[in-house]
């Protein structure tokens, strides 16, 4: 599904290189977890795959389905099926939730060139994902995240994904924020969406969000590279020793 | 070196000259009857004022000097390629005026509307006591403490307009269609509104008039009355126009005005309110998209000399490819004016780093038991807005549109009638999509 080869960013404003040679393959229907300290590169790799500004790629390649998506427009990726859930989803006064998903939606289909959805059948849509999610008409209503506790924001995030229903998830950081309710809701609404077609790659710092996201593969992140990776027992080894072997064994 | 003093003569010499050039082109419109006073009593005012002259601290930021000279500049007409008309869908009474001049033919009947409603060229012979009252006296009241003689040349000029009176609640609403169709016309228009007491009445106004465009209307709200405007100026892009409103707003009295602005290489609109009753509500907003040889000025001015009345001005613009936006709005606060709630917005989103938003927001505040606030920002797209839209599929056209409309919502959210803003917002997305 997606693969990383040998990926070097470096921040477009300062000569600095955060990614060192990221080397990483997440294949179809499986869930990957990334984690590692603070400053090791994760929430880069997740801009960088999405396409935000300010970050350059000096080496290496990253495939979707083996198109090269870093050639491509933000809006080009998600059309491809790629969503990231934003470590900090971004209020916008003045436009409403459902304005917002249903262009969303219909952009993604007319980019790859279906129908746009029915007025009907988009509203039975969201109203029966936001159920899922315990999301009242109000917060569908309001501007887009505005006025949202980061909890409500998380799971707008993950209301978007239900809806687009992408084939390649990333999730930066969800947990941040949450308080257990309300990751349980989150990871429910992610173990929802798991499927033979769907691969996830969750980055998260802390072991307690894999609890309930259950990874198949995890990888530990250092310095901008890929240092470890093994299975979910991996994750509880961090949640026991913390992230401090790694600088004696990567340095 | 010429001295201050000379300078500032010169200033004022210049604004003569202008006048007497102006009215050297310019004769009374004929008839008798009641307004013949009026006219010659502003024609005295204007005497004693001269013209707008840019260096008039009131028209700093906007050279008058095209609204002013004795011709207009001449203005290709515009083609609309079939675009649906302005509030076409709206359930109206249509009085269509064509370069200014009133035309019966492409007009709906003026009595369906359930109002009272006269032409000012064939009233000024009757005996229209409420109009004789109103025509040309908020404008002068309006004239303190700031002059503002492009009105004052309206009232002693103007040639056509309407008198509308309403006692209970209209049927329709009464929309002012303004056909330009002569490259080099010179309208002068001047309304008279007289809202009794708890009478409702809503006015629309579209079109661009003229190649150059002079109007005032003069708004009377009684006590408990409510008066809605809603206005879309013309896209023709040549066009030039100085509006004013005067309006005067009674006890427990509503006034609301909003005005859509797409297009127009020079359009100065004035607001003049004042309260003169206690718990009245006077909004003014404004919308305006600007797209290169561009300049649109707000200027407003509130008056609270009445206890806990609500005044609103929310004015946002959208400024690219060099277009100038000038917002000028004051509130003021006259001594006893109690529990007076004022808020004053004036914002600019800038698409390049050509563009200019200049804006001077004020506040003057003579009693002490008021709550005021006034803002004024001017900014680009927020670009982690513009990528989280695009992130989740929406291209950076349509996505750069959705948040200049996000952007606006504040200014359209002032109008009341839904039916009304929609259309409002659809003209708005029709303008942004033909710049994509």
């Amino acid at each position: 599904m997606l693969d990383i080869k040998n990926l070097h960013v470096k921040l477009e404003e300062e000569d600095k290189e955060i990614l060192k040679g990221v080397d990483l393959s997440v294949e179809a229907g499986k869930v990957h977890a990334i984690m590692g300290p603070n400053g090791s590169g994760k929430s880069t790799l997740s801009y960088v795959l999405s396409g935000r500004d300010g970050y350059e790629v000096t080496e290496g390649s990253a495939t979707l389905e083996g198109a090269d998506i870093l050639s491509m427009e933000p809006e080009e990726r998600a059309a491809a099926g790629l969503f990231l859930a934003f470590q900090y989803p971004v209020e916008i006064p003045g436009v409403g939730n459902m304005t917002f998903l249903r262009t969303a939606v219909n952009a993604q289909r007319k980019a790859r060139g279906e129908d746009e959805i029915s007025a009907g059948d988009f509203l039975k849509l969201v109203r029966e994902k936001a159920k899922d999610l315990r999301m009242d008409q109000d917060m569908l209503k309001r501007p887009v995240n505005v006025g949202f506790s980061g909890g409500e924001k998380k799971r707008n995030e993950i209301l978007q994904m239900a809806i687009l229903q992408p084939r390649m998830c990333i999730l930066d950081e969800t947990d941040s924020g949450l308080d257990v309710d309300a990751m349980k809701l989150v990871s429910q609404g992610v173990n929802a969406l798991r499927d033979a077609g769907r691969s996830f790659l969750v980055i998260t710092h802390y072991q307690r969000l894999l609890d309930h996201i259950v990874p198949d593969v995890v990888h530990i992140m250092s310095g901008g590279r890929i240092v470890q990776t093994g299975g979910p027992e991996l994750a509880r080894q961090v949640e026991e020793e913390g992230y401090g072997h790694l600088n004696e064994e990567t340095a | 070196m010429a001295t201050p003093t000379r300078v500032k003569q010169q200033a004022l010499q210049a604004k003569h000259d202008a006048l007497e050039a102006r009215l050297a082109a310019m004769t009374m419109p004929a008839g008798g009857g009641w307004i013949v006073s009026a006219r010659n009593a502003a024609l005295t005012r204007l005497r004693e004022t001269g013209l707008p002259h840019k260096r008039d601290e009131y028209w700093k930021y906007t050279d008058p000097a095209t609204l002013v000279q004795p011709e207009p500049v001449q203005a290709a007409l515009f083609d609309d390629d079939g675009e649906a008309p302005v509030f076409g869908e709206i359930d109206r009474v249509k009085l269509v005026f064509v370069d200014g001049v009133f035309d019966s033919d492409k007009s709906d009947d003026p009595s369906l509307a359930g109002v009272e409603i006269e032409r000012l060229e064939e009233a000024s012979t009757r005996d229209l006591h409420w109009a004789r009252d109103l025509y040309g006296t908020l404008e002068a009241r309006g004239q303190s403490p700031v002059r503002r003689p492009l009105a004052t040349l309206n009232t002693a000029f103007a040639t056509d307009g309407v008198l509308i009176r309403v006692t209970g609640r209209a049927a329709k609403p009464v929309s002012l269609v303004y056909l330009h169709r002569s490259e080099t016309s010179d309208a002068i228009l001047h309304h008279c509104i007289k809202v009794e007491a708890g009478a409702e009445l809503t006015v629309l106004e579209n079109g661009p008039a003229a190649a150059r465009f002079n109007k005032v209307m003069e708004v009377d709200v009684a006590e408990g009355g409510t008066f809605h405007h809603v206005r879309a100026q013309g896209r023709d892009h040549e066009r030039r126009a100085a509006t004013h409103i005067f309006a005067q707003v009674a006890r427990e009295a509503t006034f609301k005005s909003f005005t859509l602005t797409a297009n127009g290489v020079l359009t100065r609109n004035e607001v003049v309110v004042e309260f003169t009753g206690d718990d009245a509500v006077a909004h003014v907003a404004g919308a305006c998209l600007g797209d290169g040889d561009f300049h649109h000025d707000d200027t407003v001015f509130v008056t609270h000399d009445a206890e806990r009345c609500e005044s609103r001005q929310v004015f946002k613009k959208v400024l690219r490819n060099g277009a100038i936006g000038v917002f000028q709005g004051k509130i003021l606060v006259q001594p006893g004016a109690q529990k007076t709630d004022g808020y004053q917005i004036s914002q600019s989103l800038l698409l390049d780093e050509d563009s200019q938003f200049l804006a001077k927001p004020e506040l003057e505040i003579y009693a002490d038991d008021v709550a005021c606030s006034h803002g004024s920002t001017s900014g680009a797209i927020d670009e982690e807005g513009l990528f989280y839209l695009r992130s989740r599929g929406i291209p950076e056209g349509p996505a750069t549109d959705l948040m200049v409309l996000a952007f606006l919502a504040e200014a359209i959210e002032e109008i009341d009638d839904e039916k009304i803003a929609d259309d409002i917002t659809s003209r708005l997305e029709a303008w942004l999509a033909r710049r994509r």
